[in-house]
């Protein structure tokens, strides 16, 4: 796959006013006609340009609030407003920015690509327009299937063809909604290109995964999703900061029975049969403790032959978050 | 995008199933026309010349308002009904549900469509009455009404119909138990007036009656009922089926959950 550039004039969509946000939800709630709760009150603002990432279990509500934005849901209560038009009352500036992925491999599976793409764009409010076309499914390496049915191309094919159905009419926004279900490693990390390569071109990304490794590895800010309700939003670095915990291993020459008890209280704790000494630390405290633990740790006489640090995943931080909300 | 019209949207939905035509020309184009051929062949030379004239025209020549309005209705609806539920069937109604087009302008482009290609068949199909008797018609213009009237007023049913079937049984199960034996009761074959009581004033509940009536006196100036009662019916079956349209789009029934 061909990466888009932020060079690339033709891809490259109008930056929105400064200052305004891209996506501006305000008290969104959605009881589905069952009863059953969807969103609760979720108040957020996405930031023009960004990649923000909505991450949540099945079923948390992400879907339900991509859905919202982009028209195809009605809101039980709250507002949106997308580039500053609310959705329901200036529903053609709103959803005439926005590109959606959905999640599910929907395609009409009769037609051809560049088809299915003049479609898109002519919905969306945009006269034909073959180069671009052509332009946005060689970049996706699709030009090659341009005369194949649709039902003949590979799933990956098909997910990277939904992504060129939502770029048809050069949106501002750009939606994934869960981009990397069912898709091998390789295509995942083109995807992850493609989309670094088009928020250096303007567009705003909002993707949502339960893969915390798409989130870790692409988002600028993280936005943590539970039961409806919008548990966390906050950059990535400084929730990993926040909430992420560091720990370091010392590697022992000599296996020890039992904690010495000059070093008891330190919350250090033995493990692989005595032959590892491990402590825990708090990356937001203002001293770590390590240099004091080290100079105890030799005034105890425990030797070691190595040492390395680790620290906690945003996956681990989303499952303590889920596990705090539950 | 013209703020106050999305023409492309329409334009690009209509085209979108005029390609499906093309694809599917067998089906949608020659077996209709097969269908009518053995008609003629059936009703028009074997049956129709035991049966004498009726209102002083030949039996074969007065099936044929009634043959093109049976297509008319039977593929109208089927188009229309199978344009808006495919997409909702396969999941690519989203991309319809979020984009910015206005309820009327996705009628207009799948009904226009699904009109538009019966208009096409019905004109087909009277190409191929006139190789088997002559067809004459006493008023072209009030003919091509008909015709636009009844493709538009039938798409609008199958659209509705498109809309509610959540099922590919439902969507058969109307055209099949409901419009094909409305339009054989409807006077295809046959004049109304010659039905003995109560069946006459039975057929009067058929709105098909009056669309075939109408249609009929176009081609041969005589009608089973008042021209103008058929314009009226067609008319308001048009209406009511526009406003069940604007009903599904305003609640999101069957579209939004």
């Amino acid at each position: 796959m061909h990466s888009l550039t932020a060079s690339d004039a033709q891809i490259r969509p109008a930056r929105a006013s400064a200052g305004m946000s891209a996506i501006s939800i305000r008290n969104l709630s959605k009881t589905y006609a069952s009863g059953f709760q969807a969103l609760k009150d979720i108040t957020l603002e996405i930031r023009h340009g960004e990649i923000f990432a909505l991450l949540g279990p099945n079923g948390a509500g992400k879907t339900t609030l991509i859905n919202i934005v982009c028209g195809i849901v009605t809101p039980s209560a709250g507002s949106v407003r997308v580039g500053g038009h609310d959705i329901a009352a200036h529903y053609r500036a709103a959803r005439a920015m926005i590109g959606l992925v959905p999640q599910e491999l929907t395609t009409d599976a009769f037609e051809t690509p560049p088809a299915t793409m003049r479609l898109s764009r002519g919905l969306f409010g945009k006269a034909g327009n073959p180069a671009y076309i052509e332009k946005v499914l060689r970049q996706l390496s699709l030009w090659d299937k341009r005369n194949s049915r649709i039902v003949t191309l590979s799933g990956g094919m098909k997910r990277r063809l939904l992504i060129a159905k939502a770029l048809a009419h050069e949106p501002q926004i750009l939606f994934l909604d869960e981009p990397s279900a069912g898709v091998d490693v390789e295509l995942r990390k083109d995807m992850w290109q493609l989309v670094r390569s088009l928020r250096a071109s303007g567009v705003t990304i909002i993707l949502t995964t339960h893969y915390i490794e798409e989130a870790e590895e692409m988002a600028d800010r993280v936005g943590v999703i539970n039961k409806g309700e919008l548990i966390v939003v906050e950059d990535k670095v400084e929730l990993m900061r926040k909430l992420g915990r560091k720990q370091l291993t010392l590697e022992l020459r000599e296996p020890l029975a039992a904690i010495p008890a000059a070093l008891s209280g330190r919350g250090l704790a033995l493990a692989a049969d005595g032959r590892q000494l491990i402590y825990s630390y708090d990356t937001r405290s203002e001293g770590t403790g390590i240099t004091d633990l080290l100079d105890a740790i030799r005034n105890a006489g425990v030797k070691f032959k190595d040492l390395q640090t680790t620290q906690s995943s945003l996956e681990d931080i989303f499952v303590g978050l889920l596990r705090q909300g539950s | 995008m013209n703020p106050t019209m999305n023409l492309y949207a329409v334009r690009a939905i209509y085209l979108y199933e005029m390609s499906r035509t093309a694809r599917t020309l067998l089906q949608s184009v020659v077996s209709p026309v097969i269908s009518t051929t053995l008609y003629f062949i059936v009703f028009g030379a074997a049956i129709g010349t035991r049966i004498s004239q009726i209102d002083g025209v030949s039996y074969g020549a007065f099936i044929v308002p009634g043959l093109i309005m049976l297509t008319l209705l039977t593929q109208s609806v089927m188009n229309a009904s199978f344009g808006i539920y495919f997409p909702r069937f396969v999941g690519t109604i989203y991309e319809i549900l979020s984009a910015p087009v206005s309820s009327f302008e996705i009628v207009l482009g799948y009904v226009g469509a699904a009109a538009t290609k019966s208009i096409v068949l019905g004109l087909i199909i009277l190409a191929t009455s006139d190789l088997f008797v002559p067809v004459r018609i006493a008023h072209p213009v009030w003919m091509v009404a008909f015709l636009v009237l009844t493709a538009v007023s039938a798409s609008l049913f199958g659209f509705i119909l498109g809309l509610w079937a959540d099922s590919f049984e439902k969507l058969q199960v109307v055209p099949l138990l409901i419009i094909t034996p409305l339009t054989f009761l409807g006077g295809t074959f046959y004049s109304t007036n010659i039905l003995e009581e109560p069946w006459r004033t039975i057929t009067l509940f058929d709105p098909i009656v009056y669309l075939i009536s109408g249609f009929r006196w176009s081609f041969f100036n005589i009608a089973e009922v008042n021209v103008g009662l058929s314009l009226g019916v067609t008319l308001l079956f048009m209406a009511i089926c526009l406003a069940i349209v604007w009903w599904f789009f305003k609640t999101g029934y069957r579209l939004k959950n």
